[in-house]
């Protein structure tokens, strides 16, 4: 039963052969059993869960079942949920119990989904490996010596480890579709603007982007059923009409040009990473799909790009942590200027800290031109080659991460190498295009690597045919970790 | 040494919207401490901004009403600072391209016109309030004003004097209560003034070095933070000091400006572009929809008053100085368009006088226009003395309604019937054979004593011009 897909889950509920109380209450068992060691759950919250599932089972013996009603879903604790501690990862938001539902956790409810709980994260979305959080690191299930990725870790974690069926992440620079790949799991970063980010905490609110995290392509267009949307309290949000993200899913992937980026398949990516790469694209060349080569020649931009972009929002975006209103206030100070410095010394991490320096200065004065301005010129050029990248193909491959997952402490101290993770996930932010990462097998020590697919503005639906279509022919989405 | 004053105005108007510019919380004025403040507005994480419509409208509204440029993209900006009454650790601003750019604003000083220079016009929200009084060492925050639509008017630095100032404030009032987009009330804050004051020799063309007085919440304040701050200045360059960019503070009791922080420790709020709010495209045909909605502006009547009623330039400003005036001098105006000068002088005089003294607004005022124009009548066509009038108008305030009847109780009625005239000239000529003498003798004064003793014995009700005619014919 862990290892069903949504849509069989969805069956044992809709034929009553278990109630939603009881599917809940397994993987409430479940988690119970291995959250003390991979640490994917912040949040817990078994009352809630299970009158959430009441209130299911009363829907599903009505006759009201949707594709989501009584599953259980594992909310990324960077969500606001109404009733429940929301900490995005980190000390500052430690005693914050949300007064009101995400725009993404309120579709979830409406569709009858149960909010299993909510995950580890590294802080404030702030990390490739989930070892910024405040709660703790969380443990990739393949190998609790490695890391998950991050910054939704314990999103990818709890489905890798079985402990949820499904579950939400956001990607700001890969976040989403970096800890898929770690965890061998599949997931998506749709389009800028598809998923509301009212009620998601903001980190750059340019980049960030709410996504379901699954085990299967079918599974992440169920998901994308519910979460996308127009949404009036996000003017960022765009108003199209209401897709049907499962309607693709079965047409045959003859005649699809895949484009393959020389400059992702340069060096940087490693041999057993490379190795499950073109095994992977060999298994879609016998699915009928042609490759191309194209180029993305301002790829190499997107990592400094990204780094003086988002920081420059995230520290504007988190500057209404300050200790006044709510959250953590520093205990000692003297005056309203240490009640500033102490909370925000005590109540952010190291990285967090880092990046609100890096933003604070790349905004200064005097600095502004050099760095904001002109990261802003380059992020259209990036947005440019992928536009140009189109014209010759239908959808990019690449590598989700150029090595497979790292171990735990091997990174920490090395901002650098944390931030080239995303090397190939960044740009597709940069430019709002949907992105995202498949299992294809296993790289150096059985850790997961991760096919990533960037397909152009709203064409997840197509992305997610071409995902279901290799899904239909290998298994890697259903191995599960032995643990 | 001569000096020249060279004065800029930043103008906060409030905005009249419902709600507020970036949340649906309510903007009235005065409720308990935060309870107008939702999610949005206390900046709780993962809420987001969602412009108001009406907000630009008025802004719109204000920069087709000043002759402006509007902009058809413009961007908000982040201006960043910490402060208790800052939720967001950010304000919601326009820094780049702001909706509204140029434009100008005539103003009346005195019979001179002249015509100030607008810089732009931007959108904002306005801040919290921090409460330091009743919290025992602590303070309080009330975020009821958060969010409030604000529209800063910046001016280019064309005034020349506190005068010119208040002049220039004056008519900005007038001018966004006009146009419906501000309800003026500078009690409540609608409507405050940040003046950038600076000096230079007569003749020099380099601007001196300036000083922002912030915050100036009344036309008197204005007046008197800028001549304070003037002379505070010239007293400094002539002692051959130098002047310090600073921002400085109106202290009200004190009436002087002291200094509330220097360019040194002024904040760098690393404007960017809002990423969380789209550009605001605003089309012509908005524009114009918005054009076809605006009230007959103040300056066009103005114009208007001088060439189709022949007031001056005076009077037609101060009757332009709110529309309610306006309209009340135009309502009666345009029944007695020969007397038109006439209504001015009731409105300036008399009715503005009573208005003052009750502290009413003319909106307010018991004594309609048409009551005006009877009074104004009854005058002309010599049933009432203009001292007789003033009685009427009382009784009119007082809520009656009709003129006549009013001049038929109070037996108003001026002596129109010559022969009751003429015995009572025969009477008082008998009775001051002196001053009748005196007169035939060459004093022309004693021909003064002799009207007033006729005006005396005819309780007031006779005509002055009669009595006078009469009175020469009499003493031949």
């Amino acid at each position: 039963m862990f290892n069903d897909s949504l849509k069989q889950l969805s069956g044992r509920l809709a034929n009553r052969e278990m109630s939603s109380v009881e599917l809940t209450t397994e993987f409430l068992r479940r988690i119970g059993k291995l959250n003390s060691q991979y640490n994917a759950f912040i949040t817990v919250d078994e009352e809630k869960s299970l009158t959430q599932a009441k209130r299911a089972d009363e829907k599903i013996v009505a006759g009201e079942i949707g594709p989501l009603t009584g599953i259980p879903v594992a909310q990324k604790d960077i969500f606001c949920a109404k009733g429940w501690l929301t900490t995005c990862g980190s000390k500052m938001l430690s005693n914050f119990i949300s007064p009101y539902d995400a725009s993404v956790i309120e579709r979830f409810n409406q569709a009858g989904a149960i909010n299993i709980g909510k995950t580890n994260m590294d802080e404030f979305a702030m990390g490739s490996s989930n070892e910024t959080s405040y709660f703790g690191p969380v443990r990739n299930p393949w190998d609790a010596a490695a890391v998950p990725g991050g910054s939704s870790g314990g999103s990818a974690c709890a489905i890798a480890a079985r402990m949820a069926p499904a579950a939400t992440g956001t990607d700001t620079g890969g976040s989403i579709r970096q800890p898929a790949a770690l965890c061998g799991i599949s997931g998506i970063k749709p389009t800028y603007g598809t998923v509301s980010r009212y009620g998601m905490i903001a980190f750059a609110s340019s980049l960030d982007q709410g996504g379901p995290m699954a085990k299967s392509a079918e599974d992440l267009a169920l998901m994308l059923n519910v979460m996308t949307g127009f949404d009036e309290r996000d003017s960022t949000s765009l108003q199209r009409e209401k897709e049907d993200y499962v309607r693709d899913l079965d047409k045959p992937l003859s005649g699809l040009r895949v484009g393959l980026p020389r400059e992702y398949f340069a060096k940087g990516m490693s041999s057993d990473v490379e190795k499950a790469i073109e095994q992977a694209l060999d298994e879609y060349r016998r699915l009928g799909v042609e490759t191309v080569e194209v180029s993305l020649p301002n790829s190499p931009l997107s990592i400094p790009v990204y780094y003086v972009l988002a920081p420059a929002e995230a520290s504007s975006n988190l500057s209404r942590f300050d200790g006044v209103r709510y959250g953590y206030r520093a205990q000692a100070f003297q005056d309203l200027a240490e009640m500033y410095r102490n909370t925000r010394a005590e109540g952010f991490g190291a990285e967090v800290k880092r990046r609100i320096l890096i933003g604070t200065y790349v905004l200064s004065h005097g600095y502004y031109d050099a760095y904001y301005i002109k990261a802003q010129k380059l992020r259209r050029l990036i947005a440019q080659d992928f536009k140009e990248a189109f014209k010759q193909c239908d959808v990019i491959m690449g590598p989700t991460t150029p090595a497979v997952a790292f171990d735990l402490g091997e990174k920490s101290s090395d901002p650098i190498q944390m931030y080239l993770s995303d090397i190939y996930t960044s740009a597709t932010n940069l430019a709002g295009l949907p992105g995202m990462s498949i299992p294809v097998g296993f790289g150096d020590k059985m850790r997961p690597v991760g096919l990533h697919i960037i397909g152009d503005y709203f064409s997840e639906a197509r992305m997610l045919n071409i995902a279901h279509q290799y899904q239909l022919v290998t298994d890697w989405h259903q191995r599960m970790p032995k643990i | 040494m001569q000096w020249e004053i060279v004065i800029g105005l930043e103008v906060h108007t409030q905005l009249s919207t419902q709600s507020k510019i970036f949340s649906g919380a309510s903007t009235a004025y005065g409720a308990l401490p935060n309870t107008q403040a939702s999610f949005v507005d206390l900046a709780l994480p993962g809420v987001l901004p969602v412009l108001n419509r009406g907000a630009v409208e008025r802004a719109i509204k204000f920069g087709l009403a000043v002759n402006a440029t509007i902009n058809s993209l413009s961007i908000f900006a982040r201006k960043n600072y910490f402060y208790p009454d800052l939720p967001k650790g950010y304000q919601i601003s326009q820094y780049e391209r702001p909706i509204v750019e140029g434009g100008s604003i005539g103003i009346q000083v005195g019979e001179t016109e002249k015509t100030i220079r607008l810089t732009r016009a931007h959108l904002e929200e306005d801040a919290g309030k921090s409460l330091h009084e009743d919290f025992h060492g602590m303070s309080g925050i009330d975020l009821n004003r958060a969010g409030t639509p604000l529209l800063e008017i910046v001016s280019e630095p064309d005034l020349r004097s506190s005068v010119e100032a208040v002049a220039y404030a004056k008519t900005l009032h007038a001018l966004v209560r006009w146009i419906g987009i501000c309800d003026g009330n500078m009690q409540e804050g609608s409507f405050r003034c940040d003046a950038n004051v600076s000096v230079r020799p007569l003749g020099q063309e380099k601007y001196g070095t300036r000083c922002e007085i912030k915050n100036l919440n009344s036309f008197r304040f204005l007046e008197k933070a800028i001549d304070y701050e003037v002379g505070r200045q010239i007293e400094i360059l002539e002692d051959g000091g130098s002047i310090r960019q600073e921002t400085r503070l109106f202290d009200a009791n004190k009436s002087e400006t002291r200094t509330m922080r220097t360019k040194e420790d002024a904040n760098d709020y690393r404007y960017f572009p809002d990423p969380d709010l789209l550009p605001v495209e605003i089309a012509p045909d908005w524009i114009e929809r918005l054009r076809a909605s605006l009230p007959e502006l103040p300056q066009v009547r103005r114009e208007r008053y001088v060439a189709e009623y022949g007031l001056s330039a005076y009077d037609a400003a101060v009757l332009t100085s709110s529309r309610e005036m306006a309209d009340y001098f135009e309502a009666a105006a345009k029944q007695l368009p020969e007397c038109a000068k006439l209504c001015a002088n009731w409105i300036m005089g008399d009715i503005s006088a009573r208005l003052n003294k009750e502290g009413l607004d003319i909106a307010e005022c018991p004594v309609e226009p048409a009551h005006v124009v009877q009074l104004i009548s009854r005058i002309q066509d010599g049933t009432i003395s203009g001292k007789a009038a003033k009685t009427v108008f009382e009784s009119l305030w007082q809520g009656e309604q009709d003129v006549d009847a009013i001049i038929e109780a109070k037996g108003l009625k001026q002596m129109s019937d010559n022969s009751a005239l003429e015995k009572l000239i025969d009477d008082v000529l008998a009775a001051n054979a002196q001053q009748v003498a005196d007169y035939r003798g060459g004093k022309e004064k004693a021909f003064n004593a002799l009207v007033g003793q006729v005006m005396k014995a005819a309780q007031g009700k006779a005509n002055p011009a009669q009595v006078n005619a009469m009175l020469k014919e009499k003493l031949g």
